[in-house]
């Protein structure tokens, strides 16, 4: 599709540590530094969520991520919902609709199989529910102890509508960046279900398949949809600022449209999380022409599950690789990827 | 979300700057220092500076514990916490705060057994619920969280737990006031004061920047709203030539504080002589220890921490940097060498250290300013 994108990342550090894991700089500097200067090729340095390769007249997408999810079952959902919404909305984001997922566990010793029966259920469900067949799979055991019960990755191949060219050499100056529903609920709902902080709430993960919101989406507008993420790791702050990067722009987002439920809302300000870094796993942020933003909406919004969609800012020219965040009464501030996790702010 | 919409609200906002700008004397600059991390980061959180006319300066203070903390406090927390044994329990703000041999959770991801807590009630309940292990608690701020390791040590000693153990690092924050006014090359006109610390505190506590250094003080909130009265609020105080203390966090703070949670404070803790802070240097009777009554609980006295001196590197010039005498972005480290990712100096550490926040909302706007072609979001540069 595009060229590929040059990095001049290099990767010094020493040694692995969790912010190389969770999705923010570090993640990027051992992915751009390290993976792909290693693995080095046109499709890989896409750098989307999945890989998008041609295949006789079609075009295929690839995905796949591994669940670690500490604890495994929390309000809203669990590692198995995760494990296969996570891999569906990969493919969701690169336009396309899913064929087959692959499922491979890694269990530790000592696992309570009422615990595997549970999960293997609602991945069972989640499937279903997102019309994917899991097509094959593997299982490792570790001793006790090297694993904190059960992982999971998965892998999805599905393919990409042919209506679409999605890319961030697409995006121009003007197209509107639009999020599919409130930020923040799952990565809040883990912190909260952690049981670390002691603080009580009814919030619940939002973990989903948005399937049905990309599907909705790339019927209304075809090609005037530019570009789509989904807002995991790093939540919708990391996403703008990759997006910024990748497609040579800056983007401007209004401060009093990032849609952010009360509850959500008070425990990032008790815990002084912005909620633009929490992690979502049935949100996504897309790119579309300016022309096309309010039909982009009606269609999220006919969708259940879509009705709070919004549009959240615009792209604009300049300075390149930035994110900014403008309130209604005129401060300006830089929105920044994330440093390693969320941590709450006491003292 | 109540307490805190009204204080956001546009128009309003809009409105406070609105009279700002028309008080200020344009032929004179205002330095205006928080005090507070917690100011710094609404500030630019809400990028406020923006709304400022630019012969106002906002200097950011030492206000932020962990920005403050030398490594070698650090580096002696995680001496403690590679014993087997040992549960270090530490905030939050602490989790990435490098040492001179890295940061807790470096510590943590390296084997050693760090716990993140959001109380010390949940340190004192980590020591009950592990009777085998020793538990120690990280111990650091202002007066906000010194009252809550008072109680705790309190509860400790009531229930008999033998396995808990505070490693204290809480400091005061008008012994640095002080230290800030007594430099000779100090360039404050007055002082946004800390709300949540006066919430304990009291605002008579200041008395003596008004009286001895006649500086205005003004307590302030942490919402756009509060920040920018309070400024309002320095602003008729300068020009009328007054210089006192009053209080804009009325909804917050009574003028006498907290006296039953300085009461705790001082059932549990004595000043130290001196204690080390980072960018400051050693400041007279400005850090808390544990009084002997509780030196069963004390983690240095249990655990015989050797003192460890690390220097920060002579570039970094985090001292300016708080009196005021240098801008963040004018050190010579700033955004180079030193990073939030890697902070070098001090006040790269945390998001309320003026460095972070500055690299993290702010250093692009320059560029914005130079560059942009949109007039209306072309805001002034916060770092005038």
């Amino acid at each position: 599709m595009n060229q590929p994108h040059t990095s001049s990342i290099t990767f010094a550090d020493s040694h692995i540590g969790m912010p190389h894991g969770a999705g923010g700089q570090a993640t990027r500097r051992l992915v751009e530094g390290l993976f792909i200067p290693a693995f080095r090729n046109a499709v890989l340095a896409e750098r989307s969520d999945a890989a998008v390769f041609a295949h006789g007249s079609d075009r295929l997408a690839m995905t796949t991520d591994s669940y670690v999810v500490k604890p495994l079952a929390f309000p809203g959902g669990s590692i198995g919902d995760l494990a296969i919404n996570g891999t569906v909305n990969d493919l969701a984001v690169s336009g396309a609709d899913p064929l087959v997922v692959s499922a491979s566990f890694i269990l530790e010793a000592g696992l309570d199989v009422t615990i595997l029966r549970r999960e293997v259920e609602a991945m069972a469900r989640a499937a279903a529910a997102a019309g994917v067949t899991i097509a094959t799979g593997d299982t490792k055991v570790v001793e006790h102890g090297k694993a904190d019960g059960l992982y999971i990755n998965t892998t999805g191949l599905g393919r990409v509508d042919p209506r679409l060219q999605l890319g961030p050499s697409r995006v121009v100056p003007g197209d509107q960046v639009l999020v599919s529903g409130p930020i923040g609920d799952h990565g809040i709902t883990i912190l909260l279900a952690r049981g670390e902080l002691d603080l009580e709430s009814d919030v619940r993960s939002d973990t989903r398949s948005i399937l049905l919101l990309t599907r909705a989406l790339r019927d209304a507008l075809g090609s005037e949809l530019k570009w789509m993420r989904d807002a995991t790791r790093g939540g919708v702050a990391t996403v703008l600022n990759e997006l910024a990067d990748d497609a040579g722009v800056s983007v401007f987002v209004s401060e009093e449209r990032i849609p952010v439920r009360d509850v959500v809302r008070g425990a990032c300000e008790l815990l002084g999380i912005d909620p633009l870094h929490v992690a979502n796993e049935g949100q996504f942020v897309a790119v579309v022409s300016r022309e096309s933003a309010d039909r982009a909406i009606s269609a999220l919004r006919a969708v259940p599950g879509g009705e709070g969609a919004v549009v959240l800012g615009e792209v604009r020219d300049g300075p390149v690789g930035a994110v900014f965040g403008r309130s209604d009464f005129g401060g300006t501030r830089v929105i920044d990827m994330l440093v390693g996790d969320p941590l709450p702010r006491i003292c | 979300m109540k307490f805190v919409d009204e204080f956001r609200e546009s128009s309003i906002v809009r409105k406070v700057a609105d009279e700002i700008r028309a008080c200020v004397d344009p032929s004179r600059r205002y330095s205006i220092m928080e005090v507070c991390g917690g100011h710094t980061h609404a500030i630019f959180r809400f990028g406020l500076a923006d709304l400022l006319p630019p012969n106002i300066d906002l200097i950011h203070g030492p206000g932020c514990p962990v920005c403050v903390l030398p490594m070698g406090r650090i580096d002696e927390g995680l001496e403690i916490a590679n014993d087997p044994n040992v549960i270090l329990a530490a905030y939050g703000d602490m989790m990435r705060v490098p040492g001179s041999r890295g940061s807790p959770l470096e510590s943590k991801a390296r084997g050693a057994d760090v716990r993140m807590v959001y109380s010390p009630l949940d340190a004192l309940r980590l020591a009950e619920s592990n009777p085998e292990r020793r538990v120690v608690f990280f111990a650091i701020g202002f007066e906000t969280t010194t009252p809550a390791t008072a109680l705790t040590l309190l509860r400790a000693r009531e229930r008999g737990i033998s396995n808990f153990f505070v490693f204290s690092n809480h400091i005061l924050v008008n012994p640095a006031i002080r230290a800030l006014l007594e430099m000779p090359d100090m360039r404050i006109d007055a002082f946004i004061g800390p709300g949540h610390v006066t919430t304990v505190i009291g605002c008579e506590s200041y008395r003596f920047i008004a009286r001895d250094h006649h500086r205005p003080l003004v307590v302030a909130g942490f919402e756009p709203v509060d920040v920018l009265q309070s400024i309002l609020m320095i602003l008729r105080q300068l020009h009328e030539g007054r210089a006192e203390i009053e209080n804009q966090y009325t909804r917050a703070v009574p003028w006498e504080g907290n006296p039953a949670a300085r009461g705790a404070i001082d059932l549990v803790f004595e000043p130290r002589e001196s204690f080390e802070w980072r960018g400051l240097g050693a400041i007279p009777a400005s850090g808390l220890q544990l009084r002997d009554e509780f030196g069963a609980f004390d983690a240095e006295r249990h655990f015989g921490v050797t003192r460890r001196a690390v220097a920060d590197p002579a570039e970094a010039r985090c001292g300016d940097v708080l009196k005021g005498a240098l801008k963040p972005h004018e050190c010579p480290l700033f955004g180079k060498g030193c990073t939030p990712e890697r902070p070098i100096g001090a006040l790269m550490v945390s998001s309320e250290g003026a460095c972070a926040a500055q690299y993290n909302y702010a250093h692009l706007k320059t560029t914005l300013t130079v560059g942009a072609s949109d007039r209306d979001v072309a805001t002034p540069s916060v770092d005038r």
